[in-house]
């Protein structure tokens, strides 16, 4: 965890104690709150509320591949969606990343199979979560 | 050896001028935790 946050970001910590403008700066109302921020300052990924490591790790995995998908890099958006949907599947965030594992594939490719492919894998592996019903319209 | 603690940054904008110069994102960390 240590590394893996050494390795890809530029770490920054704020204490609501002497830094509550921060807080307010960011829309921050409640701790521990994580916001992925792209090199621009542009907001990417928020994560609010305590995590167990193995959840933690998929919103931040979640969260990089967001930040690839908005520069348009959709073949490492899919590569980073794919490691917490195939590799943390047990994870809350996995059925957000399998969602969007699809649409990056879509997007790469032009190719509406990504799609139903993830429609009917988020239908079978997680049918109660919301991003099943929003994939169920990909299905035919 | 990879360092064993979180290098936290205690300066958003020295911390956001420092991903635009390494272009990596920024995790920026709310934190109420005792000290």
């Amino acid at each position: 965890m240590i590394a893996f946050i050494n390795e890809h970001f530029v770490p920054a910590q704020v204490h609501i104690r002497d830094q509550e403008a921060v807080f307010e700066r960011f829309g921050a109302s409640w701790t521990p709150t994580q916001i992925l921020l792209d090199p621009q300052g542009e907001e990417q990924h928020r994560i609010e509320g305590f995590l167990p490591a193995e959840d933690f790790l998929a919103q931040l995995e979640l969260g990089l591949g967001k930040l690839e998908f908005h520069e348009q890099h959709f073949g490492e958006a899919e590569r980073m969606f794919r490691a917490v949907c195939d590799g943390r599947p047990d994870s809350g965030g996995a059925p957000e990343a399998c969602y969007w594992a699809g649409v990056a594939a879509y997007k790469g490719t032009d190719d509406p199979k990504h799609l139903g492919a993830a429609g009917e894998l988020l239908t079978q592996r997680y049918p109660a979560s919301e991003w099943a019903r929003k994939a169920s319209v990909w299905l035919h | 050896m990879a360092s064993m603690i979180i290098a936290w940054q205690r300066d958003v904008d020295a911390a956001l001028q420092q991903a635009r110069e390494s272009g990596k994102p920024v995790l920026l960390d709310f934190s109420a935790a005792p000290a």
